[in-house]
């Protein structure tokens, strides 16, 4: 062989896919001058997590966040794009490929990675406009964009089938999925497990029919209608989903005359029958078998890596577990379930819990386990399949899983460092132990660049925990626990996750998102009401009704419980302007029921503090009486809008700071918010209102008014960050308004606007609330609705429920009779 | 047991409190379900919240000022917290809530 010294090789690849992209990655990781990279890929975009699009497809993730390689990282490698390009012909004597185009590129080593086609079964109308497959991410566009009330129907019953389902269901899609077999999955489950599966399915509303033959689409001007079964049903639909399995794309590899059979034929080193041409991906036959699963492909980009630098590996197959993409429905199935003669089950039920359990054994060995319900096991498991663990010693507890074995149950930490350090942590990437140890060792000290560095939990997630155990295993109290903390114990779903999942499931009342999202405990615990009961009528103001007894206590009894269990009474002054009619009545108050402490607050309002708890509804009724409002001075809320004169008495006034500040203050008050808002508006830049450490301040200036958020005078000290400036008052309250509603609709609860900005990035918030001027629109119009219930004053309503506020019953009494 | 009748079972909102003056100082009934209630002292050992003014899951309530949660069943203080509050015989009775007297009666008379 001739090596042309000093120059690096010409590689072509076809197809972007996750098998290439990995391939890639091994290759510039060993070698990043070796060869000089041209990528085609037919759909037009880079390599992105492909088995991730079921997330994507029922609103847990976006596109975004599924990507593997963006722009960048093909620019740092310097790989020559040509996205949205097929290629036409492969010349193998001249060692050429023909692009769409009609440019001609030659190469020294080509890959064929050019994945599956999914399979279209030719039923009469399959070629009528809204029957597509489910594949790549215009597919899930599709079916993203169908919308809630409108109907589908999904052909077939296994692993994406049902992920398309349940995926188009949690978007308020009518789904029915029809099956042809017996049951669903019947590559991956059992029957009883499927069974399961199946209730769990038809309980969220979505329509299985198993059994059924599809006989014929039928259409009407060209678009699909309805699916026709042989029994003569007809299921009327807006989009027909064939998900009925992939068949290896060969066309090209067979035009140039390689040897083909289902799929490309490679050897062990993903050779085709031509020495210059590798084969990788869906696309290839290996030893008669065929690949659908990422983890087998992974392995083969590794071989394929090494075969192109000269090295020697060798691609085994290996077998593989499959877990479902559908939040709440928790099934495991690995290895040969298949009843035989020689074979024996070990089976458990839990009916109340939904929990089956299965598994196959040979030989005292385990060759296949079926899990439904409660998979925390499956790994362990599988781990036994693979290495063909003789389980005969503790086959009596077998079913039980690793805590049974040896008595006491293992916590889970001793039990992942006692783990050996070739046992495999992540399925997807083949990561084992002592890979992700290393890498900690050398200063992976988060789950993130664990991620980066080894791959481990980057693909399907599955092994998250364990990474996370490991990390908690080898760091010890040096391990920082990951930002991402579930709400509470009551559930595993950060608060990002359970804000996410409400919006894109319709949760609307706390029952669902208990049932739905699988709460742990029977009704939360006061850590995560107060948060979901926020978050459920931030999201639907219309549907949902606020939770009292989901509140805290100053919320429930609008006023701030003090130490000695009184309260602090707080009236609103509108832009912290007050009258001598208004003070009067607040003396009266003070002197009648006995208030000991009178303060002026920095929010500019008067605080009447240590008013008994059955006092507040009779007080309350009184101010009311003046005018006076709540000042709301409890509130994960509208708290204040301090304000300074402005040009009404000011030398220095630029604008009416006080008449802005007032109409906030009556724009936005009685509006929850993940935690309190607080304004100011100053009417120069001296800011004697101190706008620029609230949450929104506006700074007026001659040219118009400075509109900045995000800051913060509390245990954090921070300066606002300028949002925008506005030429007119209104302009400068819309901004205002649509950054709350912003925050209303999207940060964790009990995140101050300071650090939720800090969160998503000032970047974004421009974005949504300042460039885009529809969205600007439309956050202001959800707010209004929002406020069509809430601006209103809670101390008219509770003063006349006057006994709520008094205890039960008093017995002191007739103790004394 | 001699049974009081202290209120209506509706008088408390479901997953709410309301608070009973006793001889033996403030007790808290909380309705922890449709049909179920159970009665303990309205004041927390630590710094005394009242309870009746706390968040109740399960059958759990959690101390409004400083979040001490406490089973409702035994009165002990759970997780990393030490403390007990009395808790108290309290039953339903078609549509009332009964609490025993002698219980909350006894004590301060003693």
């Amino acid at each position: 062989m001739v090596e042309i010294l000093g120059m690096s090789q010409k590689l072509v690849i076809i197809g972007a896919g996750m098998a290439s992209g990995r391939a890639l990655e091994h290759l510039f990781e060993m070698a990043p001058d070796a060869y000089e990279v041209t990528l085609f890929n037919a759909e037009p975009r880079g390599c992105y997590n492909r088995i991730m699009l079921s997330p994507v497809l029922s609103g847990e993730k976006t596109y975004q966040e599924i990507v593997t390689h963006d722009q960048a990282w093909y620019e740092a490698n310097g790989v020559t794009c040509r996205f949205g390009e097929k290629v036409a012909k492969i010349d193998r004597a001249a060692k050429t490929v023909t692009a769409e185009n009609g440019d001609v590129l030659s190469y020294d080593k080509l890959i064929i990675a050019s994945g599956s086609n999914p399979f279209i079964i030719p039923l009469p109308g399959h070629d009528l406009e809204g029957v597509i497959a489910y594949r790549d991410l215009e597919d899930t566009e599709r079916m993203m964009g169908l919308g809630e009330g409108h109907r589908a129907v999904v052909i077939g019953g296994g692993l994406l089938g049902l992920e398309a389902a349940a995926g188009m269901q949690a978007r308020g899609v009518d789904v029915t999925v029809v099956h042809i077999m017996g049951h669903l999955m019947e590559r991956q489950l059992d029957e009883a497990a499927g069974y399961l599966l199946r209730k769990e399915l038809v309980s969220r509303g979505i329509n299985v029919l198993v059994a059924s033959n599809s006989k014929e689409i039928v259409g009407e001007n060209g678009k699909v209608k309805a699916l026709r079964l042989d029994n003569g049903t007809e299921l009327p639909c807006d989009l027909l989903v064939m998900a009925v399995g992939i068949r290896p794309n060969t066309a090209l590899a067979k035009e140039a005359g390689l040897a083909t059979g289902r799929g490309i034929h490679v050897d062990d080193q993903m050779i085709t029958s031509d020495e210059n041409i590798l084969a990788l991906g869906e696309c290839v036959e290996h030893d008669g078998a065929i690949f659908g699963l990422v983890a087998p492909l992974y392995d083969q980009a590794k071989v394929a890596a090494a075969t192109l630098l000269g090295s020697d590996a060798r691609f085994v197959q290996k077998d593989v577990s499959t877990k479902l993409k559908v939040t709440g429905c928790d099934l495991f199935s690995a290895g040969d379930f298949a009843e035989g003669e020689d074979r024996e089950d070990i089976v458990f039920r839990d009916p109340a819990r939904g929990v089956y359990k299965r598994l196959v054994l040979q030989d005292d060995k385990l060759i296949g386990a079926v899990m439904y319900g409660d998979t925390a096991d499956g790994n362990w498991f599988f781990g036994m399949i693979k290495d063909g663990t003789d389980v005969s010693e503790m086959r009596d507890t077998l079913i039980f899983g690793p805590a049974y074995q040896g008595g006491a149950a293992v916590d889970p930490l001793s039990a992942v460092a006692a783990l050996p350090d070739d046992t495999e942590i992540c399925g997807c990437n083949g990561v084992c132990k002592s890979q992700i140890v290393t890498a900690i060792n050398g200063g992976a000290e988060d789950l993130g660049s664990v991620r980066s560095t080894t791959k481990a939990s980057a693909s399907c997630g599955t092994c998250t925990s364990l990474v996370e155990q490991l990390l908690e295993v080898t760091l010890g109290d040096s391990y920082a626990a990951p930002a991402a903390q579930p709400v509470c114990g009551c559930t595993d779903l950060t608060h990002e996750d359970v804000r996410r999942l409400i919006k894109s499931q319709e949760l609307k009342s706390q029952a669902a998102v208990w049932q739905e999202l699988g709460w742990q405990t029977p009704n939360g615990c006061h850590v995560c009401r107060p948060a979901i009961n926020f978050y459920l009528l931030a999201d639907w103001p219309l549907e949902y009704q606020d939770d009292p007894q989901s509140r805290f206590i100053n919320e429930r009894k609008h006023a701030n419980i003090q130490k000695d269990g009184t309260f602090s009474v707080v009236p609103r002054m509108w832009g912290g302007i007050t009258n001598p009619n208004e003070l009067r009545a607040i003396a009266d108050a003070a002197e009648k029921y006995d208030v000991p402490t009178v303060k002026v607050t920095g929010g500019q309002r008067i605080d009447l503090l240590g008013v008994k708890g059955e006092d507040l509804p009779y007080i309350w009724a009184d101010l009311n009486r003046a005018g006076l409002v709540s000042g709301h001075a409890y509130s994960k809320g509208l708290r204040t809008v301090k304000t300074c004169v402005g040009t009404d008495h000011c030398r220095f006034g630029t604008q009416d700071s006080t008449g802005l500040g007032i109409k906030l203050e009556q724009a936005l008050w009685g509006s929850w918010t993940p935690h309190k808002v607080k304004l100011a508006v100053s009417g120069c830049p001296r800011n004697c209102a101190e706008a620029t450490c609230k949450d929104v301040g506006v700074v007026c200036v001659d040219s118009g008014y400075q509109v900045s958020v995000g800051g913060a005078a509390g245990m954090d000290l921070k300066e606002t960050e300028r949002l925008a400036e506005a030429e007119t008052e209104q302009e400068a309250i819309d901004l205002t308004i649509a950054f709350v509603q912003l925050y209303r609709e999207n940060a964790k609860y009990l995140d101050r606007a300071y650090k939720w900005v800090a969160k998503v990035g000032l970047d974004w918030v421009k974005e949504q609330v300042v460039d885009d001027l529809e969205n600007r629109q439309a956050l202001i119009e959800r707010f209004e609705i929002s406020q069509s219930i809430y601006r209103k004053d809670p101390w008219a309503e509770h003063a006349a429920e006057p006994r709520a506020y008094a205890p039960l019953a008093d017995l002191t009494l007739e103790a004394a009779e | 047991m001699s049974w009081i009748d202290i209120g209506a079972l509706e008088d408390i909102p479901l997953r709410g409190a309301r608070m009973v003056k006793t001889p033996v100082g403030c007790v808290a009934i909380f309705r922890t379900d449709e049909a179920e209630v159970f009665a303990a002292s309205n004041t927390c050992p630590h710094k005394n919240g009242p309870l009746a003014e706390g968040i109740v899951h399960g059958q759990k309530i959690t101390c409004p000022l400083h979040n001490w949660v406490f089973d409702l069943n035994t009165g002990q203080a759970l997780g990393a917290d030490e403390g007990q509050i009395d808790t108290f015989p309290v039953r339903i009775d078609g549509v009332r809530i009964l609490i025993d007297g002698n219980a909350v009666g006894k004590r301060s008379a003693a």
